[in-house]
């Protein structure tokens, strides 16, 4: 049987089918390798997909050979095999890495529904990214915030359960928002195949449901992907998970959502005229400039490591959200490869910092002082994930902001291109607290026994750390994908 | 042999396998201190191999990496930047003798990552000498910041960490703020950044965008240290003198004049600037930096703050050179980054013997100190001519090229400006000279015997002072790089 053809469709089956033998299975180590096999299986079908997509075009496939639009639609082109490529990437790293940080943080009974909740969450993800249906994205989003709700709530402080709950209202508005959005345009257009929706709404483009649809989805998905000032719910939820979970959601939940974004705006809103009839680029501009200053800024101030770069987090996500709103093509591929480069930065560091937690147990700006004494390799990985974050050249964060600055130049618009920069020296100044704390602090004297960080969190970290390195050297994947998503997105617009 | 194309990354790799090979030899000081030497005589004689090729007319290339199109890291050595490297891993090898003296005689601590460091930013500063356009110097340029900011606050105190904030912050925030955009704006104009004979902007831009653009590039240099961006490199005087010296008066500060000079000459171009009239007020703000930093260094007492504010001053000479527009203040230019190099970096050396030998840093505890250290402060004063500009010194001759290149575009204020701040070189300058040599030492019942430092650091420094009189009297290899950069 060939199964090339239904690769699209295996992308989310098979780590839905991993789910439930985890729990069969019960036993944690059998768990963990059927997760890490399904993990492994969905990068290797990403690769596959995208190599596939960038040699021949877009694949589409019909669920259940119902054909578009009446059956559900699986819709691979370059933006959604670089959004596969990145989560199934990340969890194929954070899943070998969770086997031994999981140990100290998550209670031994607990480890296979951990593992369980790890592959329904990636499943989710995926099934946003692989999937061209309307209401398709919506479970998918449903199955991946539960898992991750879940997730949250397995970590050791007993404050993971009020930032699980936190997280679990926050995300329930956001769902609930996007799927009356979604309901609305079902009702204008009746269709729930994205790239249908997108032909059929020039008919009914500035109709008051249709605008009202727009500002649903737009809040909804905001919700999601933590667009300032709908953050509220993300530096709680990254600081008290387990920090395998920090790392893979923060690497991809975010990023995935803000894909969802960028499919309603482009492929459903573009063609019409809708986007006129609201001021969205004013006001996208306005939320991404206020997320990159006032996070920043808060990030500054913050004592624990976690916190510190969730809060950078929604900083950074006002880049991408900055780069949508040029409505260029410079300026989305800023936001896509940016999508990239920030999700292998920000995984980079949550792993480092699992390190860190591991080995000086917990990852306050008191507890690591002296880091570069006891583990000067992963204080050295840090410092290169800050590095990139600011956006020094050699980093990956360097392309995507050179993007960002070309597309503020090609609007003329110098003053953007000097808040971004500047925003960029309050990133110096945030990294810098945790540098002045690692380098010229001396050590505390209870973590003189640092234990040696085992081989199966530190290969995966490290491997993620030389990414960071690589992508801000070697573009031809990263931007080369994500300018022809960016194009073909605008769609011969421009 | 090497051909030119290998040797150039050799110029990259050795000081990178250095770094690697000093951090692992960590335990052993002297097989550790054998590498730096190594490392540092094997990285001179890659770039000397180069010489010939770039004198004989060639301009040997490399592309690493191919980021955007029209956006690559690339090398290509040319004039300038040959005579760069050749200054800077000259000195590194006379450098690390003097520094294996000084950080044992005065047990300093963390002495890998010190030569680690060192051997990066050595690194950093090949790349900056030899990139091969605008955007491989901004990533080599950051590097070097970053890779010195550990040698900066290498005493871990909280005068160094006060240091180090006021050395990164002001280099970083400048780059980012203004070179990063104007290196794009460059890119998105040009759609090149490719440094090239002549410049890449000729009649693409307006007068007012021009000199616009050259503030964003001039300022965004932090490291050429123009006023009011020059805060950082007093802050920088907390390192080891060591790191003040090759660091602080060659690698970092002509780092930053070399990159004020190659955007000038190769990205905008004699003719775009004169034409459009868009240098004229750089000649002025660097005319005000040499006098005010003179004014500044006069009132100074600390040796090395004195000796920080005489390099803000003669920067700022290359940048007014080269901001003149004339071939002849060029070729100036050119000569004072080679002639200023061997200058400071002696009377850093100078510096880092008093202290340690003496244990003094105020210039008014030198009373006599020139009767028990004759070698160190008969090198203090031949580098001292050099800096005022006197013969047989080699800052006689670069500044005698400004001087006729001042005069041959008439350009009266720049006259000025040289005339007075010679004056004040003197004025700041000859009086250690003469506190050294001509007033009786104090009767200090707490003072210690002492004579020369240690032999390494005495020979390090003669050596330098040496190579100041020898570049008066053969400028033959730096004169004939500057010339080609004019008529290649």
């Amino acid at each position: 049987m060939n199964l090339v053809p239904h690769l699209p469709a295996l992308q989310v089956v098979i780590p839905l089918m991993a789910a439930p033998l985890t729990v069969l299975l019960r036993r944690r180590s059998v768990a963990f390798a059927v997760a890490l096999i399904a993990s492994w299986t969905a990068l290797a079908i990403a690769v596959l997909l995208w190599l596939q997509v960038s040699h021949s075009g877009t694949i589409t496939y019909a669920i259940g050979n119902w054909p578009a639009p009446w059956g559900i639609e699986y819709r691979v082109d370059r933006l959604n095999s670089f959004m596969l490529i990145l989560v199934s990437g990340i969890a194929a790293l954070v899943l070998p890495f969770s086997r031994a940080s999981i140990e100290a943080e998550v209670p031994a009974s607990q480890h296979y529904l951990f593992y369980t909740m790890f592959v329904l969450c990636l499943t989710g993800l995926l099934g946003i990214a692989v999937t061209g249906d309307a209401f398709n994205i919506f479970v998918f989003l449903e199955i991946s915030s539960l898992s991750a709700y879940v997730l949250i709530a397995l970590g050791r402080d007993r404050r993971a359960l009020f930032a699980a709950y936190q997280y679990l209202l926050m995300g329930s508005i956001g769902a609930t928002f996007l799927v009356i959005g979604i309901g609305l345009l079902y009702l204008m257009t009746g269709t729930l195949n994205l790239a249908d929706m997108g032909l059929r709404i020039a008919n009914v483009q500035g109709t008051r449901p249709v605008l009202a649809a727009l500002a649903f989805i737009t809040v909804g998905v905001s919700l999601k992907l933590a667009l300032f000032p709908l953050h509220q719910w993300l530096p709680n939820a990254y600081t008290f998970a387990p920090s395998a979970v920090s790392a893979f959601l923060a690497a991809t939940a975010t990023k995935v959502a803000v894909y969802v974004l960028l499919r309603f705006y482009f492929t459903v809103f573009g063609a019409s005229a809708v986007f006129a009839k609201l001021p969205m680029q004013e006001m996208m501009l306005l939320l991404a400039l206020a997320g990159m200053f006032a996070a920043s800024t808060v990030a500054i101030f913050q004592t624990d490591l976690k916190r510190l770069f969730a809060y950078s987090s929604v900083a950074q996500i006002g880049y991408i959200i900055l780069g949508m709103s040029f409505d260029s093509v410079s300026g989305l591929t800023a936001s896509i490869v940016h999508l990239f480069n920030h999700g292998v930065t920000k995984g980079a560091i949550y792993m480092l910092l699992g390190c860190v937690a591991l080995g000086m147990g917990g990852t306050t700006l008191g507890r690591v002082q002296g880091l570069g004494k006891r583990m000067p390799l992963t204080s050295f990985g840090i410092v290169i994930g800050g590095l990139s974050l600011i956006g020094v050249p050699g980093t990956a964060g360097f392309i995507s902001k050179w993007y960002l600055l070309l597309a503020a130049l090609e609007k003329g618009q110098w003053w953007l291109v000097f808040m971004i920069v500047l925003s960029s020296l309050l990133a110096a100044a945030y990294v810098w607290r945790f540098v002045e704390a690692a380098y010229f602090q001396e050590p505390r004297k209870d973590t003189d026994e640092v234990a040696t960080t085992p081989w199966l969190i530190s290969v995966p970290t490290a491997i993620l750390v030389i990414a960071i390195v690589y992508f801000g050297l070697d573009t031809s994947f990263t931007i080369g994908t994500a300018s022809d998503a960016a194009t073909a997105l605008l769609g011969g617009r421009r | 042999m090497l051909t030119p194309e290998q040797a150039i990354l050799a110029c990259m790799a050795v000081p990178l396998v250095g770094a690697l090979l000093i951090s692992l030899a960590g335990r052993l000081p002297n097989l550790r201190e054998g590498i730096t030497l190594v490392t540092a005589a094997a990285l001179l004689a890659c770039v000397v191999s180069l010489l010939p090729v770039v004198l004989g007319g060639g301009r040997p290339g490399v592309v690493l990496f191919s980021l955007l199109p029209g956006l690559q890291i690339a090398y290509k050595v040319e004039p300038l930047g040959m005579l760069f490297g050749l200054i800077a891993s000259g000195l590194w090898i006379v450098n690390s003798l003097y520094s294996i003296g000084y950080m044992r005689a005065n047990q300093e601590a963390h002495q890998t990552r010190f030569y680690v460091c060192f051997a990066l930013a050595i690194a950093a500063t090949m790349g900056i000498a030899f990139s091969s356009n605008l955007f491989t110097l901004f990533l080599f340029y950051e590097l070097l910041t970053l890779s010195t900011y550990p040698l900066v606050t290498h005493h871990g105190t909280e005068k160094a960490r006060d240091g180090g904030r006021v050395y990164l912050g002001l280099l970083l925030s400048t780059s980012t703020l203004f070179l990063l955009p104007a290196l794009v704006f460059i890119w998105y104009i040009a759609g090149t950044t490719d440094f090239t004979v002549g410049g890449i902007l000729a009649d693409k831009l307006g007068a007012t965008e021009i000199a616009l653009l050259l503030a964003l590039c001039v300022f965004g240099i932090g490291k050429a240290a123009l006023m009011p961006f020059h805060r950082w490199l007093p802050a920088a005087m907390v390192a080891p003198t060591p790191v003040s010296a090759l660091l602080h008066a060659v690698a970092v500060v002509k780092a930053g004049v070399f990159s004020v000079v190659k955007v000038i000459v190769y990205v905008f171009g004699f003719d775009t600037l004169s034409t459009a009239g868009a240098a004229h007020w750089l000649v002025a703000v660097a005319g005000f930096t040499i006098i005010a930093a003179s004014v500044v260094a006069l009132t100074a007492d600390n040796l090395k703050r004195r000796l920080a504010y005489s390099t803000i001053s003669q920067l700022s000479y290359v940048i007014m050179a080269a901001a003149l527009l004339a071939p002849l203040s060029l070729i100036g230019a050119v000569l004072h980054i080679a002639a200023h190099a061997v200058g400071k970096i002696t009377l850093f050396f100078a510096a880092g013997a008093i202290y340690t030998a003496a244990h003094k840093t105020e210039v008014s505890q030198l009373d006599g100190i020139g009767r028990r250290m004759p070698w160190t402060m008969g090198a203090f004063a031949i580098a001292a001519l050099s800096m005022i500009g006197l013969p047989p010194a080699a800052g006689f001759i670069s500044k005698w090229y400004m001087l006729s290149g001042a005069m041959a575009t008439q350009h009266w204020l720049a006259v000025t400006v040289i005339v007075v701040s010679t004056l004040l070189n003197a004025g700041y300058f000859l009086p250690i000279v003469y506190r050294a040599f001509f007033v009786a030492p104090p009767a200090d019942p707490h003072g210690h015997p002492h004579g020369e430092a240690p032999l390494l650091m005495v020979i390090a420094l003669t050596a330098t002072a040496a190579g100041t009189v020898l570049l008066f009297f053969f400028p033959g290899v730096p004169l004939e790089l500057a010339r080609q950069m004019i008529t290649p």
